[in-house]
């Protein structure tokens, strides 16, 4: 995509910008496929810079978490597919990503795919011994629900079970 | 990566050290914890300690990188991990112990967790502000991590004599190992000087308050400490270690530069 046109630059910018976020936002979580990369909260910034260069900002979720590596690939393929040849990805430590960052849109979507959001927001899981969140089933909706183990089949999730309805069903860690 | 974080030469060589030995202390029990993989005794602990060592490695992943960065001769995190000898590896002993039963997998886990949990929640105010924004990421895992030991150690202890014998067995065999994690040596000071490692003594407060309230919820003795004279983190490691070094990098070291 042509950067160096007659438009007015305030205005160039700004539409770059939307177009570069309407990439990111089509861009899916691996291991979430429902989510795209901009509902989990993990983009930091997306921005033109001087130079013209695309500046993008990406924060892993966890440390090892092996999505991060994948997310970086599929976020260059899909701006490279939709013209865009001058950008830079960045890692973006800190503040650290939190579940608070999913967006409302995202919590819609976890539940519809059978994931149930996070119950709490984070300031509630800096106390390590305290009883679980009452979380609500994604399947039927009860609360009777119980934890069956801390770690889930990604790091990002916990296993639960429904009382009510007696489906498992995994749950997005408040973290 | 961070041109602001360029290191004086004098301080340079301590602070490789100390990054290393946050490195190597995440990096080898995440390699232990891979061992159980396919495992462990229940799915859910498979995937649970999994987890874990998946946190670990990323963290180790982190450091190594940094710890590279601040040597300043072209070692990556794959070089540092898979091409040391066994007496560069600067982790403390404890984390290089054996698997063995659960419940000796679980105190392991439970000694370090405590410990990491302690040292993160400093090491995010660190004056190092590459330590800090790793320690910042790294203390919301490790919550994850105690919550999930503790409770294992609390259902083992208060468990059935046989489960409660094996866990007090396995605290017995893996507490002098503590000690060196909370002895400050000369490069420990020097980090501590310059307000990039917390204080030590602390640490250990802190440290005592977890491990004392989660043994006696889980009816366990506290060992008496004794004198110990290994330190890991100086490079003086047990048998084990070059064991597990040699699952660790025999393919990095029979192939080298291979990739896929």
């Amino acid at each position: 995509m042509d950067v160096s046109t007659a438009e007015d630059p305030t205005l160039l910018r700004a539409r770059l910008e939307s177009r570069v976020r309407e990439v990111l936002q089509s861009v899916p979580d691996p291991e979430i496929p429902v989510l795209s990369i901009a509902d989990l909260g993990i983009v930091r910034y997306a921005r033109l810079d001087d130079e013209g260069v695309i500046q993008v900002g990406l924060s892993p979720t966890y440390s090892g978490c092996p999505a991060t590596a994948v997310i970086r690939q599929s976020v260059a393929a899909a701006l490279r597919k939709a013209g865009f040849e001058r950008f830079s990805l960045q890692d973006v430590l800190s503040p650290p990503w939190t579940s608070d960052w999913i967006t409302e849109e995202g919590r819609r979507k976890l539940r519809e795919y059978g994931i149930a959001p996070p119950a709490e927001s984070v300031a509630s899981v800096r106390e390590i011994w305290r009883p679980a969140p009452a979380v609500e089933c994604p399947r039927c909706g009860s609360h009777d629900t119980e934890k069956i183990s801390e770690f889930g089949s990604t790091p990002c999730k916990a296993h639960y079970r429904c009382r009510a309805c007696l489906e498992p069903f995994d749950y997005f860690k408040c973290h | 990566m961070n041109a602001a974080t360029k290191i004086a030469a004098p301080a340079s060589q301590s602070r490789f050290l100390y990054v290393l030995r946050l490195a190597d202390a995440s990096l080898i029990l995440a390699q232990r914890l891979g061992e159980l993989v396919g495992h462990a005794p229940a799915l859910e602990e498979d995937l649970g300690l999994a987890n874990i060592g998946l946190d670990l490695l990323g963290q180790a992943r982190l450091l190594l990188t940094y710890a590279g960065e601040i040597e300043g001769k072209g070692r990556d995190e794959d070089a540092l991990a898979f091409l040391r000898e066994h007496r560069d590896f600067l982790n403390p002993i404890l984390v290089e112990q054996p698997n063995g039963d659960f419940g000796q997998t679980l105190v392991r886990q439970f000694l370090v967790d405590a410990w990491q949990l302690e040292l993160y929640q400093r090491l995010a105010q660190s004056s190092d502000a590459r330590l800090a924004e790793v320690a910042a990421k790294a203390v919301k895992e490790t919550r994850y991590h105690l919550r999930y030991s503790s409770s294992w150690l609390v259902r083992l202890g208060d468990g059935t004599q046989e489960s409660h014998d094996r866990v007090q067995q396995a605290l017995d065999q893996l507490w002098p190992y503590t000690r060196e994690l909370f002895d400050a040596d000369e490069i420990d000071d020097a980090m501590i000087r310059a307000g990039i490692a917390p204080d030590f003594s602390a640490v250990r407060q802190g440290w005592d308050a977890t491990v004392n309230a989660v043994l006696a919820e889980a009816t366990l003795q506290r060992p008496a400490d004794r004198p110990y004279l290994w330190y890991g983190k100086r490079g003086d490691h047990s048998e084990h270690l070059g064991r597990l070094l040699a699952e660790m990098q025999y393919m990095q070291r029979t192939y080298p530069g291979a990739s896929w």
